[in-house]
């Protein structure tokens, strides 16, 4: 399937695959804006910079996150943005490292005065230990952000109810963890994702956490709208070939998705005839 | 003059303005933001502005992240 692109009816997903009549490629929409992939991809932790190109390149990705830092004075780094084609791939700041929100909110406004266009990953981690999101840090940031017209992507645990208020201060996503940030333990928050999802009226990101293809697959048969990977790619011996397999996951699962999965049951319900037998 | 960048101090001589800090540092303009005591300062305000002895810069770019 070129470019990642995935067919689907111009109705809901669970319309019949081939019954209706205009077909629309199902891209993922956020803030008004369509992008094909539904992979996103960090820029984190990569041993080199050819190794982060080829995991961007792999993945298919439209969407790259990046951090802001201090410039080491004493030893100023080649710039992360010679490697990265701005025509091709959408800059997504985040503000890791801060800790409340008046710290990420200096960070969104130092990406925007970057160059950038006003879209930020909103990330306010105050716990070094598992960085777990700050959900009222969080929410008192985007509320800023939003009004200052900046397009609010953030980071969040699973927690259903910070997800509807975030989404009503006008967030254009909302990203709830899988796991913690770069432990590759996949998706624990099932359930709180799949209600966040159930009510979401902006796309899921899954966030954080995925460490295989099959975590991503999980996440969009979940019906996620989208997920993003870094430490998996990152620390992968082959980052560029990783990338390919969680495209390959995140099209399995959002085509099984829309292909619609059965529902699971206790009891077996035989997939062969039950009559007809030889010694019947 | 002394002024503080990215937390160290540094001596630069009187009326050196920011866009030659930048050059003495060793960073290009267009791949970095400036802050001047909190303040962001704008990318065609770098040749124009002064600095002065105290003076707070945070100069930050963009690094890997997720």
């Amino acid at each position: 399937m070129a470019g990642g692109k995935i067919w689907m009816p111009a109705e809901k997903p669970e319309s019949d695959y081939f019954s209706k009549g205009e077909i629309v490629m199902d891209d993922l929409v956020i803030a008004g804006r369509c992008f094909t992939s539904r992979l996103m991809v960090g820029t984190g932790k990569f041993a080199s910079n050819e190794a982060m190109v080829a995991a961007m390149e792999g993945s298919g990705s439209e969407i790259v996150t990046v951090a802001l830092r201090r410039v080491d004075i004493d030893n100023p780094q080649d710039s992360l943005l010679h490697h990265i084609d701005l025509e091709r791939f959408l800059l997504l700041p985040n503000t890791s490292g801060a800790r409340d929100a008046e710290e990420a909110i200096r960070l969104a406004r130092i990406a925007r005065a970057a160059g950038c266009e006003p879209w930020i990953k909103l990330e306010v981690t105050p716990d070094p230990y598992y960085l777990l999101p700050d959900p009222i840090e969080t929410l008192k940031a985007a509320e800023v952000l939003v009004k200052e017209g900046f397009i609010v992507l953030p980071y969040i645990n699973a927690d259903p109810v910070l997800a509807k208020r975030l989404q009503e201060v006008g967030t254009a996503t909302v990203m709830p963890l899988g796991s913690p940030i770069g432990t590759n333990k996949g998706i624990r928050t099932r359930d709180n994702i799949a209600i966040i999802i159930e009510q979401a009226i902006v796309p899921v990101v899954v966030d954080a956490g995925l460490g295989a293809p099959s975590h991503a697959a999980e996440a969009m048969e979940m019906g996620a709208d989208a997920v993003l990977v870094n430490t998996a790619l990152a620390v992968a011996r082959n980052p560029g070939a990783m990338a390919a397999a969680f495209r390959k996951g995140v099209e399995a699962g959002r085509e099984a998705y829309l292909a619609g999965l059965g529902k699971q049951q206790d009891k077996a319900e035989a997939s062969s005839p039950l009559t007809g037998f030889l010694h019947v | 003059m002394d002024i503080i960048v990215n937390g160290e101090r540094q001596v630069v001589k009187t009326a050196t303005n920011v866009q030659q800090l930048l050059d003495i540092i060793g960073v290009e303009a267009i791949r970095v933001v400036v802050e001047l005591n909190r303040d962001i300062l704008p990318r065609n305000g770098f040749t124009e502005t002064s600095l002065k002895d105290g003076d707070l810069l945070e100069v930050i770019q963009f690094v890997g992240g997720g």
